[in-house]
């Protein structure tokens, strides 16, 4: 009887041993934020931090050049003037995307994504644009489409030179999704062994193939691009499928808990950088 | 003209070329692969590639394997398509290594 107490007692503290002490694995966003922010100023002395929000051109002089004298004529001009438009034009009720958001839609980039605590999960732009179709009646748009790029286009436009401002609620949920953002961040996937951390943190400013690696920093500052390779603009989301099928992983559905969590994740390191999307990527 | 093989020599030599035939017959019938040898590979493959799917871990070359298999299937090449289907497997387990490993490996690259 005394052993089994014995044994009892010693089993219960080798569980306990196992967990994490004092709450070791609970995430402290701000400390974070800072040491990601600190890492790349260290890696990067000579640029300055709201350069990080141009992705690659603030690494690579040469690039640089080139994309100054394309934005004399930049070639997500078209799908401004749509984004505008589609903005504008009322749905069948009559009601528009102005309705949907805060400061009617203009100027509030900045603050998505954001963490809803009604319902508990990370709400994308992407994703309150089809909600507020779908509140309207209408149907949703394609995430990886030109339709929503045109959109989101515009919405980034009316907030440029804002800097990023996303808040983490002290709200268990809040923190988990910043966490599971964090962890796909981080994880390497697909046969090529690849996280997003190795191109974007281990490598950026280095080449890939012809492509210059954009800093993790403001790396979602810029968004939507319009990208040369693609021939046309592209949404977060369509940036983060390719990535995932550049190293060949099969992408998860656009708009997936996990993406929006990363884009909470990315975004939120970021704060303090302006929005300056659209952009333009070779 | 003389006859140099007698009856009998050549009873022998019918027997044994018989022989030889039906040997190399059984012997291909072994080497090819079967449809339900490719069901069986398949059906495992498919197995390993849905648990990579619950682990959201899945790669674009497996499920390319899994077509391309079951392309060769269809055209009855199964010699093939059991060599697909078996790649597929292999693609999918590392897949699965890959997710299970990261679960911890992750915090290794964080930026603290």
């Amino acid at each position: 009887m005394a052993l089994a107490a014995i044994l009892a007692a010693l089993a219960a503290s080798m569980l306990s041993s196992a967990q994490p002490a004092g709450g070791a694995d609970r995430p402290d966003p701000v400390t974070e934020a800072a040491a990601f922010r600190n890492y790349f100023v260290k890696k990067f002395p000579d640029v300055k931090l709201e350069e990080f929000a141009n992705g690659p051109y603030a690494l690579n002089e040469d690039m640089r050049r080139q994309w100054q004298e394309i934005d004399q004529f930049p070639p997500y001009e078209f799908s401004l003037e749509k984004g505008k438009e589609l903005f504008a034009t009322p749905f069948a009720n009559g009601k528009t995307y102005a309705d949907c958001f805060p400061a009617a839609g203009v100027g509030i980039r900045q603050n998505y994504p954001y963490f809803d605590a009604s319902e508990g999960k990370v709400v994308t732009l992407e994703l309150a644009l089809n909600r507020c179709r779908e509140a309207n009646g209408e149907t949703a748009l394609p995430y990886v489409g030109d339709a929503m790029a045109a959109l989101t286009a515009y919405m980034a436009f009316t907030s440029r030179g804002k800097p990023f401002d996303i808040k983490i609620p002290d709200d268990a949920r809040a923190l988990k999704a910043y966490q599971n953002g964090k962890r796909y961040f981080y994880t390497r996937r697909g046969q090529l062994n690849f996280s997003c951390a190795t191109c974007h943190v281990q490598y950026p400013g280095e080449h890939m193939r012809a492509e210059v690696l954009a800093p993790a920093l403001g790396i979602l500052n810029a968004m939507p691009i319009y990208r040369s390779e693609w021939g046309g603009m592209g949404t977060i989301s369509r940036r983060f499928t390719t990535c995932n099928s550049q190293i060949r992983g099969l992408p998860l559905e656009p708009q997936s808990e996990e993406y929006r969590d990363l884009e909470y994740y990315l975004s939120y390191l970021s704060n303090g950088l302006p929005i300056s999307g659209p952009g333009t990527r070779p | 003209m003389i006859d140099i093989v007698s009856s009998k020599e050549r009873w022998r030599i019918s027997s044994l070329t018989l022989i030889l035939w039906l040997i190399g017959c059984t012997a291909s019938v072994i080497a090819a692969g079967s449809e339900s040898e490719f069901k069986s590979a398949y059906a495992a493959a498919e197995a390993a590639e849905k648990e990579a799917g619950r682990l959201r871990n899945q790669w674009t070359v497996t499920e390319a394997a899994l077509t391309k298999a079951k392309k060769a299937a269809e055209k009855s090449d199964f010699d093939s398509a059991i060599e697909l289907a078996k790649e597929a497997e292999r693609l999918a387990k590392a897949s699965i290594f890959q997710a299970t490993s990261e679960r911890e490996a992750w915090k290794d690259l964080e930026i603290r």
